[in-house]
């Protein structure tokens, strides 16, 4: 029999507040156990959680970019059961009106096709401390910094047909959140992470078979392999004449396989109920339009507009916008630099970022800034230095602290283009070789190739090459 | 020794007839001489107490002083206290020190009143007759066999028996005002979102608020002036201005329309009590108030809807007492289910238990809709009803219980006739509604008392009532007679 692969992705993303959703505490990562986490977060008694606004500014944001719907009014629920990193015994989400409902986005798929995938809804919940297991023998430690991060809960319709699919959808949400600077998307601190639920049916069925969740998700790459061999285990399952359970698994990506985590069964009754601490949070049209107007330029308007004003090859606006931090730099060189925006493309995809992929750091975290990037490519714009010295300059500027003026005043590498100076290399020479002269004058012009190199490496590569070609065929003929 | 009102207690010190020290050190004497006989009070804030009325005299000296500067106070052991214990009357919280303030707490304390110490409750708030506190009842200083009533029952005996002359409370279902009637004073439990509730111990969230009792509607209008408005830190707490209530309490209510409703004058009441109201109504009559009969159709359902609501959201509640960050903590725990069962199997006792087990059932998959969410429309059917009645009438006015306070140990066996004691005072918890109660009298030397509800945010509405009805009469001013002969 042949299988159809039915997938839905809950991706939980962490929005980039300051501080906790109903908490004054500080969401920054990294910090020593238990110092981020308030009295509130703690679950003291007597605490009551006051909602961030700028979650909800957040949340809607995202609702806007997806084309759903924004809830008048929505509310916060109170999901019960018992861990020890869950300090009050519930967590705060939503569940009947999520704040964003009905959306849809595009991801491509084969042959340059677009596929719509719907969003069903994306609701705002905090997050849950950490459990440490394995660092005292007999017990278990609890850091609770992170419980109360804010997160946007974004749940797609079971749309995705491919392990391939779901890490597209995956990574579309993941630039469209980072474009919308409602989180930092960083996937190693949690930043960024998702469930899948998965599912079989016969080719053309129109039944859904059952279904298994995979939890916790933090790669694309996981994502795929995670999709994959669970689409594999259930065919297996399936094709024996078995079916599967329903149930939660965990992905293991040290030995590629998914493990149970629990059955259907044993998942807890979580009796949601509206949190009668928290009021409804109304929005209203005024708020929505506001929010729209700043909406920020996304990656199809931007390279679009790429493409329109830059005049760049369609290829290199979509590497260039597939990343907001890179689209950024990208942006400000030009903004600086009075060239040709195709010719600093070309630098910046080549030079600056094969730099930035060679250290593997982010480029906002490069000694390279668009101020010293845009000035080395004005310099060569303007004919101060030679194209062929910017991978020169640039290693210097990542090694030294010095300008970009600075490296080619200290190392000379300012280019010669005066003309007696280099008419009167090129007579030196056409001295030194009299039979090339002779060939090229019969006839044979690649010759005049030999001759320039020589020019060249008499300058230390500093000639206007320019220049040299005019004299240097003004003095052959001679 | 005289049982004295805050009034007077600020006019002393004002005329500098006495000194906060000497106040202060009146009534730690009063507690500590008198109170065994009562158990009102869980914790004393001797020490702290008597440093701040030093440092309060120097303030009055100075002349730089509010009308509550080194007046005393004590507030039931349920609002968070920073660096005194507070123990919501549970083994769960017998050695919790919170850190911090509750809003309220701190508001009083910016007023320059003396918190003296923290009163006795039932555990959690859940209860009606002081019962069940695991530092044990509470007694009625109008007969010390009988319960004051909960779960405010620490507050309303020791203001009753002028242990201290005002206390806080707080009422989810009837914990200010029944405690209030069965010891003869006055209670105020205010509008739902009036005063903040961050630091005071949940029970359940949607009803749950802090109010006062005391001797006189006076003496509740000076301290709520003081404790009422919005709080940033409580998103249910109202952003409207606070009226000054005690300079309203005087104007006339010539011309004011009471409703009567007929479904609180039924077989549940007694007869001696429906005298004693009969005889309250009549004098605000006199007092020039139109009394008319009205109707709360859906006010039969206010318990069974009440049980509902207030267990489903305490389940959630006291989920959090887990032994973990802080509360009681066994020793002999095998694993993580073993932790949770042993600590809130010991921690919580029966009532809090049966409590929890109720409202997680009522929540459950399958059973939510049926009860929770049943509960909840028949919630906002009460609610349309008072706002009905609000359309004809100014005031309600009722009884508060349907009888004088019972014998400690009568009902504690039998939880639904104790639940149904709060059966006149839950439907304005439901509703969100101001309600008081205040001394009509008494039956075999018992007070009853009688209940005044008022639209939303209309406390001054009901301390002005009240007011004019104890300018009136003299049922406030009686005294417990049980109590003194003990003291004696």
């Amino acid at each position: 029999m042949k299988w159809e692969t039915v997938i839905g992705l809950e991706i939980h993303v962490q929005l980039a507040c300051k501080s906790k959703i109903f908490s004054s505490s500080s969401t920054k990562y990294g910090m020593s156990q238990n110092t981020q986490a308030s009295l509130v977060d703690l679950g003291y008694p007597g605490v009551l959680p006051v909602l961030n606004q700028q979650a909800v500014i957040m949340a809607i944001k995202f609702g806007l970019a997806v084309d759903a719907e924004i809830a008048e009014k929505s509310i916060f629920a109170r999901k019960n059961y018992f861990y020890p990193d869950l300090p009050k015994g519930y967590q705060i989400s939503q569940y009947e009106l999520p704040i964003v409902f009905n959306g849809s986005i595009e991801i491509p798929i084969d042959n340059n096709d677009m596929k719509t995938i719907r969003i069903t809804r994306a609701h705002l919940e905090e997050d849950a401390g950490k459990s440490i297991h394995d660092k005292f023998d007999n017990a278990t430690a609890v850091d609770l910094n992170r419980a109360g991060t804010p997160l946007l809960e974004i749940v797609s319709e079971p749309d995705l047909s491919s392990a391939e699919e779901a890490s597209t959808y995956m990574q579309k949400i993941h630039q469209l959140v980072r474009y919308l600077k409602i989180s930092d998307g960083n996937m190693q601190e949690g930043s960024f992470r998702c469930d899948a639920n998965i599912s079989l049916k016969p080719i053309g069925s129109s039944k859904l078979g059952t279904r298994a969740e995979i939890k916790n998700i933090n790669s694309f790459r996981f994502v795929e392999k995670a999709i994959e061999y669970e689409i594999e285990r259930q065919k297996d399952i399936l094709e024996e004449g078995g079916s599967v359970t329903q149930e939660t698994r965990l992905y293991d990506s040290d030995k590629n396989e998914t493990r149970s985590m629990r059955s259907k069964e044993e998942a807890n009754d979580y009796r949601y109920f509206p949190d009668p601490d928290l009021l409804p949070i109304l929005v209203d049209k005024e708020l929505i339009k506001e929010i729209k107007i700043d909406l920020p330029e996304l990656f199809e308007q931007k390279v679009d507009r790429y493409i329109k004003d830059y005049s760049i090859k369609k290829a290199d606006a979509i590497e260039i916008a597939k990343n907001i931090d890179i689209a950024e730099f990208y942006e400000a060189i030009i903004s600086r630099f009075k060239g040709n925006p195709q010719q600093a493309a070309n630098w910046f995809l080549s030079d600056l970022m094969g730099h930035i992929k060679k250290e593997n750091i982010s480029i906002t975290d490069s000694i390279i800034t668009p101020e010293s990037s845009a000035e080395l490519l004005q310099r060569i714009a303007d004919n101060v230095v030679s194209a062929s010295m910017t991978k020169i300059i640039l290693k210097q500027l990542i090694e030294t602290t010095d300008s970009v003026d600075e490296i080619i005043e200290a190392q000379g590498l300012r280019q010669i283009s005066d003309i007696d100076q280099i008419e009167a290399i090129i007579l030196e020479v056409l001295e030194s070789y009299p039979d090339q002269r002779e060939q090229y004058l019969s006839g044979k012009e690649q010759v005049l190739g030999f001759l320039i190199g020589q020019v060249m490496k008499k300058t230390s590569g500093k000639a206007n090459p320019k220049i040299v070609n005019k004299i240097l065929l003004e003095q052959i003929k001679k | 020794m005289d049982r004295f009102t805050l009034k007077k207690l600020i006019n002393m010190i004002s005329q500098r007839e006495i000194s906060s020290a000497e106040l202060v050190s009146t009534y730690l004497d009063r507690i500590k001489k008198y109170d065994h006989s009562l158990n009102s009070f869980l914790t004393l804030n001797e020490e702290s107490a008597r440093e701040q009325s030093l440092i309060a005299d120097k303030v009055i000296q100075a002349g730089n002083y509010s009308s509550l500067t080194g007046i005393p106070y004590a507030s039931k052991d349920i609002f968070c206290t920073k660096g005194i214990r507070t123990t919501c009357a549970s083994k769960m919280l017998e050695n919790f020190i919170p850190p911090y303030d509750s809003t309220i707490i701190d508001r009083i304390k910016s007023s320059g009143a003396i918190l003296m110490g923290k009163t006795n409750m039932d555990e959690f708030a859940m209860g009606s007759s002081n019962e069940t506190s695991y530092f044990g009842p509470v007694q009625n200083p109008w007969n010390l066999e009988r319960s004051p009533g909960g779960s405010s029952g620490g507050s309303a005996a020791a203001v009753a028996s002028g242990i201290i002359p005002i206390a806080l409370g707080t009422d989810t279902g009837g914990s200010i005002r029944q405690p209030a009637a069965f010891t003869g004073i006055t209670g105020l439990k205010p509008t739902y979102g009036r005063c903040s509730r961050y630091g005071m111990i949940a029970f359940a969230s949607s009803l749950d608020q802090a109010g006062l009792l005391a001797l006189t509607a006076e003496d509740i209008s000076i301290f709520l002036e003081v404790m009422s408005g919005f709080d940033p830190l409580d998103s249910t707490s109202v952003e409207q201005d606070v009226p000054k209530y005690s300079d309203l309490i005087d104007s006339s209510i010539e011309g004011r329309t009471v409703g009567i409703p007929k479904e609180f004058f039924n077989d549940s009441l007694d007869s001696e009590s429906q005298k004693l109201l009969d005889q309250g109504i009549a004098i605000y009559e006199k007092l020039g108030a139109k009394i008319i009969e009205i109707s709360l159709p859906n006010i039969g359902y206010s318990v069974p809807t009440y049980y509902v609501v207030a267990s489903a959201e305490c389940s959630s509640n006291l989920a959090r007492y887990d032994g973990i960050r802080y509360g009681y903590r066994d020793d002999d725990i095998e694993d993580l289910d073993d932790l949770y069962r042993t600590n809130r199997q010991i921690g919580f006792g029966d009532e809090v238990k049966r409590r929890i087990m109720t409202g997680t059932y009522v929540l459950s998959a399958g059973y939510y809709d049926a009860y929770y969410l049943k509960a909840q429309k028949v919630r906002q059917l009460i609610s349309n009803d008072f706002e009905e009645a609000f359309k004809k009438v100014d005031l309600i006015v009722g009884p508060t219980t349907q009888s004088p306070a019972f014998k400690i140990g009568e009902k504690i066996d039998d939880p639904v006739s104790m639940y149904m004691n709060d059966i006149y005072t839950i439907s304005s918890n439901l509703a969100g509604l101001p309600a008081l109660s205040h001394p009509i009298g008494l039956i075999d030397n018992l007070p009853i008392g009688m209940q005044l509800i008022a639209p939303h945010f209309e406390e001054s509405r009901l301390l002005n009532f009240c007011n004019l009805f104890q300018q009136e009469t003299d049922y406030h001013m009686q005294q417990p007679q049980a109590f003194l002969d003990v003291r004696h």
